[in-house]
């Protein structure tokens, strides 16, 4: 993936995936589907500007990261789960968790600190059993998962039950609800820009990142060359727990609310932006720079078309239809490729 | 040629957010040029938008788009109605925000949660939005009036009096609620245990579903309570999702005419369960004035009629004067009992 530099001559019998290597790096970056989903999310924020009354403000850039930063948050590790050709769909269910815990440890006095590393603690907790199922039991993560929806929310609302807990110190809550001056910018945006550099680090500039990949194309290829299957995939499950408790810990506060059934339903708009910004539901393709995106158009849409005071069912259609296209669109381009002759 | 494909797919990722933005282009003019109507109109900014705790419910239908609606177009306003289709705290807060931001003069809204909307509803006070909440409150610090369909204990004293006089005064009930975490569900359960204990103690709570107004779920519960409890003697249903399903669960059953049922419910729904014996008395108020009252409520706010003090009082419309009671609520008056005698006067 080093070569920028063209070749003269493209030979046709030579795998097409070689070949594309071929073009100089700036044309791939102009062409990939990160650049594209980038470029979207810029053409729709300045059009969104230029026409949505009152959204190009510091406001909406406050509320907007404020509402997307669960999502944000949560979409780093699963972009791991999912690369690797899994899949976890108990994140929300696990942040609710975390909530609850959040909640029941504040009201028995305990510090706030130690009370956050017990909910990243539950998080792991969760994600290990999510990660035994699947690695040493050997079970499909999409039915270990669907499971563990039902089985950490159930644990959530039952150990809180019809109560909520809302006393929260306010130095806390504000740390999850203001933000810098008037700049929109959250102080939460602080941890997660150091999680976004961590986990795209540690993704695309790792031998444990590169193994991810590997995985997500072959389970087979990524053994024989040495990968540990079943640990990177552990480890990748372990990340959704942590992160999903720590997206639970700010949504806790954020809304100073303790509940059950905080985050319920958010699991698929983290996974639907996930593909959105370009990574394989088959595994093995993606890059964090479009998943970040990807989450952000969703935001900006959403946010945009509500302004415009477009219905919320009206939105969720739009929405809806954006995520279908951008699943379907490289899966149509494929098999037109596949069909043309390979004459030039 | 593989450059060609490539191409392709550029472009239709570019063709689809071309569509985006043409999208955003037509839906943003449309509103905005419906939007500068209404504040435009007068001096005092009238556009007051009703929040329910989710779209596509009959209820809120009828007092948002029934009485609420009304109430702004007989004083001038104008009025809207967003809200999440899913009956969510979270959803609910971003909905609030973009109001704020719209520069709304009054959001009336029933909440999801008392605690979670408060930070989003102090900001849209403090940028002069009025906050009226109805049908379901937040804490009293984050908005400036409720509107209570009915005092907690008229309700629960009404719910409780219905189920006594069908059952007679004994025996096993149980509650079939909404959702665990409802702020008036819980509230009317709690003052309806205590009143019964006191005033009935020959009737046992046995215990409380929640059919999280879900028609389905509510219809199972159901099911499984007249099994669980064979000798249930009643339910109690405080929501007219959970009565509604209970009565078609009764109705068909064995237990049709031998466990009673009564709770809150609307006349249209229940009309055809009181008539064929399933059913023999409900409650409810008129959420249709409930939705005006809480327009007027609004208006009064803008107007500076009112600013949400105990005894600050105004006149809302049809419905004659109101005062600011305690925590800055304002009561609707006491429910109504509907059986086979007074179905047929009422239609919603």
């Amino acid at each position: 993936m080093s070569s920028a530099t063209t070749t003269a001559t493209a030979p046709s019998p030579e795998p097409r995936a070689l070949t594309d290597y071929g073009r100089p790096l700036w044309r791939r970056l102009l062409i990939s589907r990160e650049a594209t989903i980038i470029a979207a999310l810029i053409v729709v924020s300045i059009v969104a500007s230029a026409v949505v009354p009152y959204f190009g403000s510091t406001t909406t850039v406050d509320f907007l990261l404020l509402d997307t930063a669960p999502i944000l948050m949560i979409a780093l590790p699963m972009t791991f789960v999912i690369v690797t050709g899994e899949i976890d769909l108990s994140v929300a269910s696990t942040l609710g968790l975390s909530s609850v815990t959040l909640g029941l440890l504040t009201q028995a006095h305990v510090p706030m600190i130690l009370s956050i590393l017990v909910c990243l603690v539950v998080g792991l907790v969760a994600g290990a059993v999510n990660g035994f199922l699947v690695t040493v039991v050997g079970l499909p993560s999409i039915a270990v998962t669907i499971g563990t929806i039902a089985l950490y929310r159930g644990i959530a609302v039952g150990l809180l039950g019809t109560t909520t807990i809302t006393t929260f110190p306010s130095s806390w809550e504000g740390l999850a609800q203001n933000q810098f001056g008037t700049s929109g910018i959250p102080y939460v945006m602080v941890p997660i820009v150091v999680l976004i550099l961590v986990f795209g680090a540690v993704l695309h500039f790792t031998s444990f990142g590169r193994g991810l990949f590997a995985l997500g194309l072959s389970k087979d290829t990524a053994a024989f060359s040495g990968i540990n299957v079943n640990r990177s995939k552990f480890i990748a499950f372990l990340l959704t727990g942590v992160v999903s408790a720590l997206a639970g810990v700010f949504w806790t506060l954020r809304y100073a609310t303790a509940r059950g059934d905080n985050g319920t339903g958010l699991e698929l708009s983290v996974i639907a932006a996930v593909l959105l910004g370009g990574v394989s539901i088959f595994g093995g393709k993606g890059a964090l720079p479009g998943v970040i995106a990807g989450v952000l158009l969703i935001g900006v849409l959403q946010s945009a078309l509500q302004l415009a005071g477009v219905s919320s069912d009206a939105i969720t259609v739009v929405t809806g239809i954006v995520l279908v296209l951008s699943v379907v669109t490289p899966q149509v381009i494929t098999r037109v490729r596949a069909r043309r002759p390979r004459a030039a | 040629m593989l450059f060609h494909s490539r191409k392709t797919q550029g472009r239709i990722v570019a063709v689809a957010a071309a569509t985006i933005a043409l999208a955003l282009v037509a839906t943003g003019c449309s509103s905005s040029s419906g939007s500068s109507g209404g504040s435009g109109g007068g001096s005092k900014n009238y556009k007051v938008t009703f929040l329910p705790k989710s779209l596509g419910n009959n209820y809120f239908e009828a007092s948002d788009g029934g009485g609420g609606k009304t109430a702004v177009n007989k004083f001038g306003g104008t009025y809207e109605e967003v809200g999440p289709t899913t009956a969510t705290a979270s959803a609910q807060v971003s909905y609030i925000n973009t109001l704020t931001q719209q520069h709304v003069g009054a959001i009336v809204l029933s909440a999801n949660d008392p605690n979670a909307l408060c930070s989003s509803l102090n900001q849209a006070k403090s940028a002069g939005v009025k906050v009226v909440t109805f049908d379901s409150d937040t804490k009293a610090s984050c908005r400036n009036v409720f509107v209570n369909q009915a005092s907690t204990e008229g309700i629960a004293e009404t719910q409780a009096d219905n189920i006594a006089k069908e059952i007679g005064s004994a025996g096993d009930i149980a509650i079939l609620s909404s959702t665990a975490n409802a702020t008036n569900q819980n509230a009317w359960n709690a003052a309806m245990t205590k009143y019964m204990a006191k005033k009935y103690p020959k009737i046992k709570i046995v215990t409380t579903v929640y059919g999280n107004d879900d028609d389905q779920t509510s219809y199972d519960d159901t099911a499984a309570l007249v099994q669980k409890y064979p000798n249930l003697k009643g339910i109690v249903s405080p929501t007219t999702v959970g009565i509604a399903a209970a009565a078609r669960y009764l109705s068909t059953s064995q237990y049709k005419g031998k466990v009673q049922l009564t709770g809150l419910g609307t006349p249209n729904q229940m009309r055809a369960y009181v008539k064929n014996g399933t059913v023999q008395s409900f409650a409810l108020w008129n959420p249709s004035d409930l939705g005006y009252l809480a327009a007027y409520t609004a208006k009064a706010l803008i107007d500076g009629t009112i600013t949400g003090k105990t005894g600050d009082s105004y006149t809302a419309g049809k419905l004659g004067k109101y005062k600011v009671g305690a925590d800055g609520t304002v009561i609707l008056g006491k429910p109504t009992t509907f059986d086979k005698t007074n179905i047929d006067k009422f239609n919603f």
